[in-house]
């Protein structure tokens, strides 16, 4: 222990400090969420508060153990995101808070054991690369094993075992990110040459992965993985065309897509065209009806919400989501819309702002790839780094119709306990390459 | 590898960055359009997140639209409940989730929300909002007569028709009735508005009861119209009160007879007979030769002054005030239309003719001349209080719609409107201690045998209180003075005590 321990001691101090406005953040965001309800402050937001904020100082703790010199940044930004979203879940119905609360606590326990089982060194993975791989795709096509998956929302993605439902797509894609990472690092120089043979395995994968994701209906992780892909790809290699060609093929298969899978055929239609004057066939249904009513009922019903939010929002607990007989507006809204009821309630000024903490997220993550010394960690960083920034893109973008809806979790904010989980991993990882990066 | 990280950490803030300019748009300029979307239905909750305003009748007592609050999850929602199940349904109106708004419910629906303009609502509402809790929409205290207005659903009941009484000094409207009625409870069920659809028996093939008879069925006057031509006749100077006629039964009009009422081979005859008779008994062949002297230019002209040809002023969405006149069919649907040289002048001055009426424009013919030829604007609000109704926020002041007539014109209608009842076609109705003036009208339809009877009035004649209209749909061999005027009767009466006091 000399000056420079000292020195690498001091992010975490700041850590410390930053996880103080998160804990104020959570505190007057249930406080307000209960005096919409009951007209009240009680004691239990405080209690919220006060437990969100023991559980994150914990993980600060670990942290400040197991990787003292990473970033101090990344897990007060994680804070803020999850209470959010715990906020909101809680506004919207508080037997799911609960349980997303229980999941935020085994997300930070996955998180601590990341943290301590890989803080010598992490890059043992990489020898590990093929069984990352393999086990990507087995996650893949777990929901597919009859008597473990469950359908959800027309889509196979769940698995089932006993009382726990997951889904094992969330942590395909960092097993995938690691796989990648590995792969690319150790044959970039070669890829780069573009040679048919070294392409093989990696195309292999990569083709499994894309094809169990069609076959189950899960476009918008299709996007996600080919997106993560190729991203990595074109670090590892520095070579534009590939990308060129990646976004020709996927353009190519899209409108091949398009024209041969009704699913996706229907998904562009409802983004350009949400609206009809006229009725048009509903294959929901069988009959005719608005289009509005029938396939982009969901889109156009969560438009409507974010446009009620105007500048101010209308205030947390405040927002309209049930009909005038009290049923839902928004099917799957603390998951897949949980932005529309938040950009309804906290408004433009609010939504911006939690795009920004996205951003400032993403900044870092990105931060951490370009300080890490080795090519494993920089892919591994600026992997999982673009992974969180193009899923966030893919579902809010989805949203906001500036690309066709796709379900998939907002990290850290979406209800649900697979994606919380996988997310804390991701922030493990990240914490992981920064400390290696600042100690050296 | 850096510079590829720099890169991709570029694309991935701008892909996040298009995120926060998507979201400006649907939150700036979006929510307008959206706003309108027949299938939001947040805008529709928000409208039963106010606890809209409370209707009260003219005593400030009996309420006829009150809220039932239902919980939500926590949200609280209003909604509409009319304690009275049917008074004056087509006038008050109804709010509610499935079916929107009318009536005075639609019409008043700023005042009833707290979203009218007046500065001191604007206050309380951002007070609620800051603290809150439930924005409270305005009170409304109607001119409406709870008894009176009871009296006349009752003589209406089983027909179809319309009453309207109101005071012709201020404009304040007493009765306003329409039958069939329906309850405004029923509204928002699929069944209940299908029963409410229903076409009423009493008068087959008719629209159903959310029609406001009143304000916007629209009739043949039939004799009523007389006072009109009449008014016409006298402003013009052409005529005087004894002007001199010959009635051989009949007047010839484009070379043919038109007929007195009566079989038409041996129509009832009066021979010499002078204006004020020809009035009182109601002598079609007289007003068919004063017309082709006037011009139906002169005559239509005369009913503009009344008020024909405009939409009364009232506190009633436009859709149910239906202007009187002349109409025909024009572009599949019935239209106004003022080319003098397309009516028939003769047929026009009995009130025939292509002519179609309100009964709130009758009333405001009688009204005309009972206030000495000045139609005051006529008002279902007599004024609008804060919520708790203590403060008042509006209170509605008299105001001068028409000059229908000179002042000498109105005082000879007043005494030939009260000849017929002393000595005319109404004689029937004649009410012990009151003097009152009215004029009967028996429209035919395009049924044979089957007419609208009418009758206008105002009392007490010498210093008139109330002035108003009834007609009675589809009344078969019936004739004004025997169907309608017993209604009028029943009606002033009833409020004549409470009004001298």
């Amino acid at each position: 222990m000399g000056a420079r321990s000292l020195i690498a001691l001091r992010p975490r101090n700041r850590e410390l400090l930053y996880l103080l406005p998160v804990g104020i953040l959570t505190g007057t965001g249930f406080a307000s969420v209960y005096i919409a309800r009951q007209s009240f402050v009680s004691w239990g937001s405080l209690g919220y508060a006060l437990f969100f904020l023991a559980l994150y100082v914990a993980a600060h703790v670990v942290a400040r153990f197991a990787v003292p010199a990473a970033d101090p940044y990344l897990l007060p930004m994680t804070g803020v995101l999850t209470a959010i979203g715990v906020t909101e879940i809680y506004r919207l119905g508080p037997d799911d808070a609960f349980k997303q609360g229980l999941w935020i606590v085994v997300g930070v326990g996955l998180f601590a054991l990341a943290l301590i089982g890989l803080r010598r060194d992490y890059r043992l993975l990489e020898n590990y690369k093929y069984l990352f791989g393999i086990a990507a795709i087995g996650l893949l096509f777990l929901p597919r094993v009859p008597g473990l998956g469950t359908t959800v929302n027309g889509a196979r993605l769940w698995v089932r075992v006993g009382p726990v439902q997951f889904q094992p797509g969330e942590f395909a894609k960092i097993f995938l990110i690691v796989f990648l990472a590995a792969y690319l690092r150790e044959k970039r120089e070669t890829l780069a040459q573009a040679r048919l043979k070294d392409i093989g395995p990696l195309l292999l994968i990569w083709g499994g992965c894309m094809l169990t994701l069609v076959s189950s209906n899960d476009l918008g992780s299709a996007l996600l993985y080919y997106g993560i892909f190729l991203s990595m790809l074109y670090v590892a290699t520095a070579r534009l065309s590939f990308v060129v060609v990646g976004i020709a093929l996927f353009v190519a298969g899209g409108i091949g897509a398009y024209q041969k899978v009704p699913h996706v055929k229907e998904r562009v239609t409802i983004w350009l065209h949400p609206w009809t004057t006229h009725t048009v066939y509903c294959p929901l249904t069988g009959t005719k009806t608005l289009r509005q009513d029938c396939q982009s009922y969901q889109l156009v019903k969560s438009l409507y919400s974010i446009a009620n939010g105007h500048y101010g929002g209308t205030g947390l607990g405040k927002g309209t989501f049930n009909t005038t007989s009290g049923k839902p507006l928004i099917p799957y809204i603390n998951t897949d819309f949980i932005y529309s009821a938040l950009a309804q309630e906290i408004g433009l000024i609010g939504a911006a702002a939690l795009l920004l903490v996205f951003m400032l997220f993403v900044a870092r993550g990105m931060k951490v790839a370009l300080q890490a010394d080795d090519g494993f960690s920089k892919l591994l960083a600026a992997g999982l780094t673009f992974g969180f920034a193009l899923q966030t893109f893919i579902i809010v973008g989805g949203v906001l119709r500036v690309i066709p809806l796709t379900g998939i979790t907002l990290p850290f904010v979406s209800y649900g306990g697979s994606s919380v989980v996988a997310n804390f991993v991701l922030l493990a990882g990240l914490l992981l390459v920064s400390h290696r990066a600042n100690s050296q | 590898m850096n510079r590829q990280i720099s890169r991709l950490a570029l694309v991935a803030l701008i892909l996040l960055s298009a995120l926060i300019v998507a979201t400006t748009y649907w939150q700036t300029w979006a929510p307008g359009s959206l706003a309108a979307k027949q299938d939001n239905e947040i805008q529709r909750v928000a409208q039963f997140q106010i606890r809209r305003g409370l209707i009260y009748a003219s005593d400030g007592k009996t309420v006829l639209a009150a809220n039932r609050a239902v919980k939500h999850g926590n949200q609280t929602l209003y909604f509409r409940r009319y304690p009275t199940h049917g008074f004056a349904s087509q006038t008050v109106g109804y709010s509610t989730q499935g079916r929107s708004r009318a009536g005075i419910e639609r019409d008043q629906n700023a005042y009833l929300t707290a979203s009218n303009a007046n500065l001191g609502t604007i206050f309380d509402k951002l007070t609620d909002n800051l603290k809150g809790t439930t924005v409270t929409g305005n009170n409304l205290i109607l001119n409406l007569r709870p008894g009176v207005q009871k009296i006349a659903e009752t003589a209406l009941q089983g027909k179809c028709g319309a009453a309207v009484m109101l005071n012709p000094k201020t404009g304040a409207v007493y009765v306003m009735a329409s039958s069939p009625s329906y309850d405004p409870n029923k509204i928002n069920s699929n069944k209940g508005y299908a029963s409410i659809l229903r076409s009423p028996s009493a008068c087959p093939g008719s629209t159903s009861a959310l029609l406001n008879r009143a304000t916007q069925g629209l009739y043949p006057p039939g004799s009523t119209f007389k006072t009109v031509t009449a008014a016409a006749a006298l402003d013009s100077g052409k005529f005087k009160e004894d002007s001199p006629f010959y009635d051989p039964g009949y007047c010839v009009e484009y070379g043919k007879r038109v007929s007195n009422a009566g079989n038409p081979e041996a129509p009832e005859t009066f021979g010499h007979v002078d204006f004020l008779q020809a009035y009182e008994h109601s002598i079609n062949a007289v007003f068919c030769n004063i017309g082709m002297r006037l011009g139906a230019r002169a005559v239509i002209d005369e009913a503009k002054d009344f008020g024909f040809y405009s939409e009364p002023p009232i506190e009633l969405p436009s859709s149910s005030v239906e202007p009187s006149g002349e109409y025909r069919f024009e572009n599949g649907g019935l239209r106004l239309f003022d080319d003098a040289g397309q009516m028939d002048p003769g047929r026009l001055a009995f009130g025939q003719d292509k002519l179609l009426v309100t009964p709130l424009q009758m009333a405001l013919v009688a009204a005309g001349v009972a206030n000495g030829g000045t139609i005051m604007e006529p008002h279902l609000v007599k004024k609008v209080t804060a919520p708790g109704g203590s403060k008042t926020v509006a209170k509605t002041k008299p105001k001068v719609w028409k000059h229908a007539m000179k002042p000498a014109t109105a005082a000879t209608l007043n005494k030939m409107m009260q000849a017929v009842i002393t000595g005319g076609t109404a004689t029937g109705v004649q009410i012990p201690g009151i003097n009152w003036a009215g004029k009967t009208g028996t429209a035919e339809t395009s049924e044979n045998g089957v007419y609208d009877a009418w009758f206008i009035f105002f009392a007490p004649a010498d210093h008139p209180k109330v002035a108003g209209a009834v007609v009675v749909e589809h009344s078969v061999g019936g004739f004004g003075g025997a169907v309608a005027a017993p209604i009028a009767k029943q009606l002033v009466q009833a409020i004549l005590p409470a009004t001298s006091k």
